[in-house]
């Protein structure tokens, strides 16, 4: 059972400002999914390789590598088009609250 | 008059533009004002793109007029699952947190289908983030099945499925992760494909998990889907992840030597597949896996062992891949950011609550206690385990057997609201779809019949990695051989 106070502290992890009805029902809701996945543990996975993709064909027949292509120089987006959804922006810049409060 | 677009095929829209029927532009008008008219019965679109697609038509009809030809989708009517972005063009993703998002960049299977001459008609409706089963999580409300109305289209990809179903599309593209391109299908009576991972490229498909994130096809039928994939798939250096591996032309292998095709091909059925199923699915499966052996087929029982484990293994796997993709939207660079006061940690907090809906936070808030210190090795590495075994499950059934066959879904389309309390029997009931992603082979649902109260049910079939061939071969012959 996870409690509120590490729902709390998840939450603060994930950047999540949860009202206290949502820390109760989280508090739940994750309780009851990782009673479901503690069924996992009734596997013997000694030995087994962790699988962190699947991609099976990550070479051409030239030899060429899916993540390694010749580095040359592309237009990029451009500052305008970078910029046009920000919900704040000025002098060609993202626009943020105070990261510092002064004393 | 060009007839209701449930009529049309790509193949059909094609002789009529060519046979100056009717041109791209009259077709594509009656097209929008067709979804206009139908679409508030089921809010299957969320954004329609009239200048968009006059555009892309006309474009179509000056190619015809010049002689040159105007791509494989020529004029085809396509709604774009709204995870998958559009320059110029709203892309919400179906949350709050992006509503009045403007893309400055096309997704590749965007560009691709437009520079094939298909016409984008809008964008579609789909759960939050593509996280849901029911197109319920939706911040722009729920979308109907067209089918019957008071029931959801499934999910992720329920708007997709339910254009495609209502005929206010011709095709359309979506977006699979753990079954939301062949779950909405099937709930629809519509066919859907998952490609291959790394069949065609996720460059602009927004990341829910990448390393089970696809872009596939949804039609009427087999043979517009294959060509679909065609039109879309091959390498794209904007996604490392996207295959070298040359794309076939689907159609043409359909095409060649259709009697008998299937003649000696084994299919497996899993014996874990058809425990906890609902009776009429079951037998409408059975029927359909008859119809497969009068065809030629032989019917191989089979095991996949791991499948039991494979629901706890995905949400492990794919909670934890989104908390990383989902932190992104912080109210800085293109999303809305929560008013007030506060410091840059405040508003990051104030705008991802007020942003994300119930399913999100949930799925956000799981991934990251699966990665956080001290649970890692237990949750996250135990669940990548896991996931090799899945695909080893995979790798051995194909070494007996050319494809699988078995249910997509344990029950039909269930009503709204019906399960919307209840996040884990909804997780539970992607059982037969998850398996295909994390294994990563090609698998698709194509229509099976109704239940006695009208419901579509979907024949869900999976092949080795790259041989979509084999699976639009045995989807068609069933497709063609049911209808006859």
């Amino acid at each position: 059972m996870i409690t509120e106070q590490e729902i709390r502290r998840v939450a603060e992890l994930a950047n999540l400002a949860l009202t206290d009805h949502e820390v109760a029902k989280m508090a739940l809701d994750l309780s009851g999914i990782l009673t479901n996945v503690d069924k996992l543990n009734e596997l013997d996975t000694t030995g087994v390789e962790p699988m962190a993709q699947v991609f099976v064909h990550a070479e051409n027949p030239a030899g060429e590598t899916a993540t390694l292509r010749e580095d040359r120089e592309r237009p990029p987006l451009g500052n305008r088009d970078a910029l046009a959804n920000a919900p704040l922006a000025g002098s060609g810049y993202f626009k943020v609250p105070k990261v510092i409060e002064r004393a | 008059m060009t007839g209701p677009l449930v009529d049309h095929t790509i193949d059909s829209i094609r002789s009529g533009l060519l046979a100056k029927k009717f041109s791209a532009e009259e077709f594509t008008r009656e097209a929008l004002s067709f979804a206009e008219a139908e679409n508030p019965k089921t809010n299957a679109y969320l954004t329609l793109a009239p200048e968009r697609a006059l555009a892309s038509a006309k474009a179509v009809d000056e190619k015809i007029a010049a002689g040159i030809d105007p791509g494989l989708l020529a004029g085809v009517p396509i709604g774009v699952k709204d995870v998958i972005v559009t320059r110029g063009l709203r892309t919400t993703c179906a949350s709050r947190m992006l509503a009045n998002y403007i893309p400055p960049y096309d997704a590749t299977a965007v560009i691709r289908l437009e520079q094939a001459g298909g016409i984008i008609l809008g964008k579609t409706n789909c759960d939050e983030f593509a996280m849901g089963s029911s197109t319920e999580n939706s911040a722009f409300g729920p979308t109907r099945n067209p089918v019957a109305l008071d029931r959801v289209p499934g999910g992720s990809s329920g708007g997709s499925a339910a254009v495609v179903a209502q005929g206010t599309a011709t095709l359309a593209l979506g977006s699979d992760t753990g079954g939301s391109i062949r779950q909405p299908a099937s709930f629809c009576g519509v066919v859907g494909v998952t490609p291959t991972y790394g069949r065609v490229s996720r460059y602009g498909l927004t990341a829910f998990a990448s390393s089970l994130d696809h872009i596939g096809p949804l039609s009427r039928t087999v043979r517009d889907s294959a060509r679909l994939l065609q039109a879309i798939a091959g390498r794209d250096e904007m996604d490392s992840t996207s295959a070298f591996t040359p794309v076939p032309d689907y159609v043409s292998e359909l095409n060649a030597a259709p009697e008998g095709r299937l003649r000696g091909k084994k299919i497996g059925l899993p014996k874990e597949y058809f425990d906890g199923l609902s009776s009429e699915t079951g037998d409408l499966i059975m029927r359909a896996v008859d119809v497969l052996q009068k065809a030629g087929c032989q019917v191989v029982d089979i095991e996949l062992p791991h499948t039991p484990y494979a629901v706890a293994c995905y949400y492990v796997i794919a909670t934890a891949e989104a908390s990383s993709n989902l932190a992104r939207y912080d109210g800085v660079r293109y999303t809305a950011r929560a008013s007030g006061s506060g410091t840059l940690a405040d508003m990051y907090r104030v705008t991802r609550d007020e942003g994300f809906g119930a399913e999100c936070k949930r799925r956000i808030m799981l991934g990251t206690y699966v990665l956080s210190a001290g649970y890692y090795d237990a949750y996250y590495l135990k669940a990548q385990k896991v996931r090799a075994l899945v695909a080893r499950d995979y790798a051995q059934a194909f070494e007996q057997v050319d494809a699988i066959v078995g249910p997509v879904s344990p029950h039909p389309a269930f009503k709204l609201g019906q399960m919307v309390d209840d996040p884990i029997a909804m997780y539970l009931a992607d059982i037969y779809t998850i398996t295909g992603d994390l294994a990563g082979v090609p698998c698709m649902s194509v229509p099976c019949g109704t239940t006695g109260e009208g419901l579509p049910v979907g024949l869900q079939i999976f092949a080795r990695h790259f041989n979509e061939t084999e699976m639009f071969r045995i989807a068609d012959t069933y497709q063609r051989t049911a209808a006859s």
